[in-house]
């Protein structure tokens, strides 16, 4: 019964049709993040235009809610500008560190909402985070590059 | 052969519920009222009352500083964790002065490496016989805990030693093929795991002994998985240095044991300094203790020394080839019953000869994360992930694998329980 909280509908659907899997190309930025308690990781490419998320695509090996995460991220920073994005993942965060007292903003996060029944189980609040942080390194690391990345304008 | 013909006439010599029933927190429930399934002890065991109760009796009757002042309690607690030091010592085969108190196997380790590296600034020539210098060679294998790879790594580091090792083969038992290459005759230490903390396998000791007796290596054994679950002597093993943890053996966290041959104790400089381990002190030098005192600096772990002496006691009186036994019988169960479920796949050896009761293994089309979340669900309380082995996880091109691991309080119906809830877990992502 317990399980059902944790995989939500949205959740599983994620995990089988999963949104942004595969290698990005051209791509502004590429991060390798690694779960170090499970040995899960995720490589992460964004696009960006004008401070705008244009696409993100992301390879690695991770279990169903590493990987729905991923998918669910894509869905929701696509077409956002870096500061709008990082306000959800704010948002997420927020949710995944709430042990499952917090009570989601579904306008923000939309089917992120999904895991707030992760947020119950410590040990995997940080698989559905994995690919999130991965995400924030990657759009700092082009706003710190930005005056030297140039290779999608070719 | 069929692995399920290993199992026929198989039988326990344990009344695993009977002791289960020693055992307090095995009786409680988890996730809403499910009965525990207990199947991590390989990343720790529970602990009978009786550990628990020699802990606070120590606190409650005896509790002093050790080696320390002339009162009578300082005399207590000194009787009481010597006296501790020979239980520990007699059940492997020990002498009480060849045996070393530590945080744990991790520091066990670390206490040899990184003494090790101490002889490079040798002050007796007896210490610099210990020295490695570029171009001599450390041999690991590579189904090793990190715990024994890491420290190897940085004194490799530090020495400039070059690191080698032995491969694992697709069925998870030691590649033996190139021993004499890999251990060269520039090799000065070999340290191998006894068993495998993943795959199970128990290597072959002898073997590697004989191979590294010939170049003159030092060789260090890791018992973390053995010394709690079969009959273990170190006089037997003909090994230099053993590795191993209270809490995996029923006892207490906080500490570990390391045995030495008494003449290597006694060349190896110490690892970590203050008091305790003295024997002068000026303003501009100190000269040291005997071991094993040289090596236990600062205040003795008296109280887990106390706990962990009375696991050995509870361990002796059940016996450990009775315990060995019973695990036999229940990875045999385990390593059939999983085999017959489609889609999954054991990591380590497939059949339960020369293997012990950590039994590693994939479901097909479900993560490992998702198997041990179904199981948890459950009561089923398994470890997944990399278990601190991540070179072997590579060796087998994967990223994680659900461990099941077995000691003497576990049932036949645990394992039924672990094999329902694979099968559940097929079901419920939609695999099966």
């Amino acid at each position: 019964m317990q399980l059902e909280s944790m995989y939500q509908d949205i959740i599983l659907d994620h995990y089988r049709n999963p949104v942004g899997k595969g290698e990005l190309v051209p791509f502004d930025a590429e991060v390798h993040h690694v779960n170090p308690t499970c040995g899960d990781e995720i490589t992460l490419r964004v696009r960006l235009s004008q401070g705008v998320i244009e696409e993100v695509g992301h390879i690695g090996q991770g279990c169903s809610i590493s990987q729905a995460s991923a998918s669910v991220m894509v869905e929701l920073v696509t077409g956002r500008n870096v500061t709008a994005a990082l306000e959800i993942e704010s948002a997420f965060l927020d949710l995944m560190q709430s042990r499952g007292r917090s009570v989601p903003d579904e306008e923000v996060l939309e089917d992120a909402v999904a895991f707030a029944g992760v947020s119950k189980y410590p040990a995997r609040v940080k698989c559905a985070l994995l690919p999130w942080m991965a995400l924030k390194d990657a759009v700092l690391r082009v706003r710190t590059e930005e005056p030297t990345t140039h290779d999608k304008e070719k | 052969m069929t692995s399920s013909a290993s199992t026929a006439g198989l039988v326990s010599p344990l009344d695993a519920e009977a002791i289960k029933a020693d055992f307090p927190l095995l009786s409680r429930t988890v996730r809403d009222g499910k009965p525990l399934v207990y199947l991590d002890s390989g990343a720790t065991s529970q602990k009978p009352r009786s550990v628990l109760d020699a802990e606070r009796d120590f606190y409650e009757h005896h509790n002093a500083a050790v080696h320390r002042g002339a009162h009578q309690l300082g005399e207590e607690a000194t009787d009481a964790y010597e006296a501790a030091r020979e239980t520990i010592a007699a059940f492997i085969g020990a002498r009480a002065q060849d045996i070393v108190f530590t945080k744990n196997a991790t520091e066990s380790l670390n206490l040899i490496a990184y003494a090790l590296g101490n002889a490079s600034y040798a002050s007796t020539p007896q210490e610099q016989a210990l020295a490695l210098s570029p171009g001599d060679r450390i041999v690991v294998t590579e189904m090793e805990h990190h715990a024994n790879l890491v420290p190897w790594q940085e004194l490799c580091r530090r020495t400039g030693a070059e690191l080698a090792w032995l491969s694992v083969t697709d069925d998870g038992r030691l590649d033996i093929s190139d021993l004499d290459a890999v251990i060269n005759e520039r090799t000065k230490v070999v340290a191998f795991t006894h068993q495998s903390n993943v795959l199970g396998t128990i290597t072959p000791v002898a073997t590697l002994v004989e191979r590294a007796r010939a170049v003159g290596a030092l060789i260090v054994l890791d018992a973390c998985q053995s010394v709690p679950h079969m009959p273990v002597d170190v006089g037997e093993l003909g090994v230099d240095l053993v590795a191993f943890s209270g809490h995996k053996m029923l006892g207490p966290t906080g500490i570990g044991v390391l045995w030495g041959r008494a003449s290597v104790l006694a060349a190896l400089p110490p690892f970590i300094t203050g008091g305790s381990m003295i024997e002068t002190v000026y303003m501009d030098h100190s000269t040291y203790a005997a071991p094993p005192q040289r090596f236990e600096a600062g205040t003795p772990v008296a109280a887990q020394a106390v706990g962990l002496a009375a696991a050995c006691h509870y361990l002796s009186e059940v016996g450990m080839s009775a315990v060995a036994e019973h695990e036999h019988y229940l990875t045999s169960l385990a390593l059939s019953a999983l085999q017959e479920i489609p889609g999954v796949r054991i990591i380590g050896p497939a059949m339960a000869n020369d293997r012990g009761g950590a039994v590693s293994f994939l479901v097909d089309g479900v993560h490992a994360h998702d198997v041990g979340q179904v199981l948890d669900d459950r009561g089923v309380e398994v470890r997944v992930g990399h278990h601190c082995a991540w070179p072997l996880m590579r060796r087998f091109g994967i990223a994680a694998t659900t461990r099941a691991s077995f000691h003497l309080y576990n049932t036949a119906e645990d394992v039924h329980a672990l094999i329902d809830g694979v099968q559940a877990a097929r079901k419920f992502f939609g695999v099966a």
